[in-house]
């Protein structure tokens, strides 16, 4: 049977989205090859210089692009940042990301859900990134959001997954794809949140920052497919105590 | 007029297209928002710019 991801009617084999910061152009390639990613995302910025090498030169055919907004710190410049990636010509995809803490850079669930509302309104496909909130992601669904992205930990921290019993709630209750989005650390929290039943894994500091990122993006790529195989497959149950021989008893020595 | 928050002198009138390609910006790799207003690409020919214009010219770049 096909397993496949679907966003916005869009699917994907992969279960891997990427993010594209903090690598150099030259290794982007690679890191998408052996995380066998089908999505990254890529941020706006001004283009003071032309001439310039852009990283749409380095991604490779195919790819599904999903820009962020990135620097935005209210629905309002979500909302711009979004129409001039779509300008750019790059598809219709969005992350919406608001953030105004510099100092935690927790996203903003009341701004997401406007932007998401617009937005979706323009026919984008919007992923709203997200604090693991249930009422909030509802409302994100109801404002037309294709998926929803509920972070780990906060962005870059590698700290894992930090909000795992919210992110199962979600899980449980939301009916488009969860994204587990910032703060995984290291492949055994991707597995362990697809596991538990999240739709996705999206990184970047955790591949960016290992020593060998193109080797730790083959360890996502296979970790991600083991937590998928492991949900569908359906975990073993656990006993909370006392034991149960895995070898039957059949007690000969003792007849 | 004012490019990306910097101010930029107009030789002469000229296209959007003209001053982006004189400045060697790759025209499919970018947006422009002239005044507030998103300008598409098909437009940049058609686009006289003056003076008083505020102008953000945008591309990619890796992020999460």
């Amino acid at each position: 049977m096909e397993d496949k991801l679907v966003i916005g009617g869009h699917s994907f084999n992969s279960r891997f989205i990427l993010g594209s910061g903090k690598f150099s152009l030259e290794m982007t390639e690679k890191v998408i090859k052996n995380g066998g990613v089908e999505m990254a995302t890529l941020a706006l910025r001004r283009a003071n210089v032309g001439g310039s090498e852009n990283i749409l030169d380095y991604m490779p055919e195919g790819i599904t692009l999903l820009p962020n907004t990135s620097g935005a710190r209210n629905a309002d410049e979500a909302v711009r940042i979004a129409r001039l990636a779509r300008a750019v010509g790059c598809g219709d995809f969005v992350k919406i990301e608001v953030v105004h803490d510099s100092r935690y850079l927790l996203p903003d669930n009341y701004e997401t859900v406007k932007a998401t509302e617009i937005l979706a309104k323009e026919g984008f496909i919007v992923m709203p990134y997200m604090y693991p909130d249930l009422n909030a992601a509802r409302d994100m669904v109801n404002a037309g959001a294709a998926a929803v992205m509920p972070l780990a930990a906060p962005i870059g921290s590698n700290k894992g997954l930090s909000t795992r019993d919210f992110i199962k709630i979600l899980v449980d209750e939301i009916d488009v794809p969860i994204i587990v989005d910032a703060g995984i650390g290291r492949p055994s929290q991707a597995c362990e949140a697809m596991e538990m039943g999240v739709d996705a894994i999206m990184a970047n500091t955790a591949v960016a920052t290992a020593s060998d990122v193109g080797l730790m993006a083959s360890a996502f790529r296979l970790a991600i497919e083991a937590g998928r195989k492991a949900y569908l497959a359906g975990l073993g149950r656990v006993l909370e105590y006392k034991a149960e021989a895995s070898s039957p008893l059949t007690g000969f020595l003792r007849d | 007029m004012l490019l990306n928050g910097e101010r930029v002198r107009l030789d002469k009138e000229q296209s959007l297209y003209d001053f982006l390609r004189g400045l060697d910006y790759n025209i499919d790799r970018i947006a422009v928002e002239l005044n507030y207003e998103i300008i598409p690409r098909e437009k940049f020919r058609e686009v006289v710019l003056t003076e008083a214009d505020v102008m953000e010219v945008v591309t990619f770049m890796g992020g999460g």
